[in-house]
């Protein structure tokens, strides 16, 4: 399921808002933009029965490059990190 | 940042009364959910993937008592961020 489909999703459920495609794909971009914002500046969103966007510390490693070998420093680094919410959670497993 | 600001940020965005917006922003996510639940993976171009995964029955062990027992086999929600959402994160 993409994005476009989500739209049509979405848009099928908001008829009695008499919105346009156009418009709900306009506020499902505000929506995911939004999410990255908040983590960008170091903000966690918390969306009740869905789950909880925040970042993650990745210490720094020493790795190496798979062509030649040679031994590379790593920085710690902040990665996007969701945790799954309890409803969602048990919705997909009883799905199984 | 709760589903409320996400609400105000469309009202800001695109004058929807913050009452709809919010109608709006739960509709996004139980379609997620509902979506999900199907066991179907949900992807968000620029922003991730959600990803339904299954996990096969396993041996645990209650960390208090000691007593092994099976974890019965489950679907999982993982969530990949996209590369643009990685690098956006790293700049700050």
């Amino acid at each position: 399921m993409t994005r476009s489909l989500l739209i049509e999703h979405v848009a099928e459920k908001v008829k009695d808002l008499n919105l346009s495609k156009k418009e709900v794909e306009v506020i499902l971009e505000t929506v995911f933009d939004n999410i990255k914002e908040a983590l960008a500046k170091g903000d966690k969103v918390e969306v009740r029965g869905f789950g909880n966007f925040r970042l993650r510390k990745r210490n720094p490693r020493q790795a190496r490059n798979p062509k030649t070998g040679a031994s590379v420093a790593v920085d710690s680094k902040k990665v996007p990190f969701f945790k799954v919410g309890k409803e969602l959670r048990e919705m997909v497993n009883r799905g199984l | 940042m709760t589903k409320a600001e996400l609400s105000d940020k469309i009202f800001e965005k695109v004058g929807l009364p913050k009452k709809e917006s919010l109608q709006v922003v739960e509709i996004i996510f139980d379609s997620m959910k509902a979506i999900l639940s199907e066991g179907e993976s949900v992807k968000i171009t620029g922003f991730g993937t959600f990803l339904v995964r299954k996990k096969r029955a396993r041996m645990g062990r209650n960390p208090k008592t000691g007593v092994e027992i099976e974890i019965t086999p489950r679907r999982v929600v993982t969530f990949k961020p996209s590369l643009q959402f990685k690098a956006l994160v790293e700049k700050g």
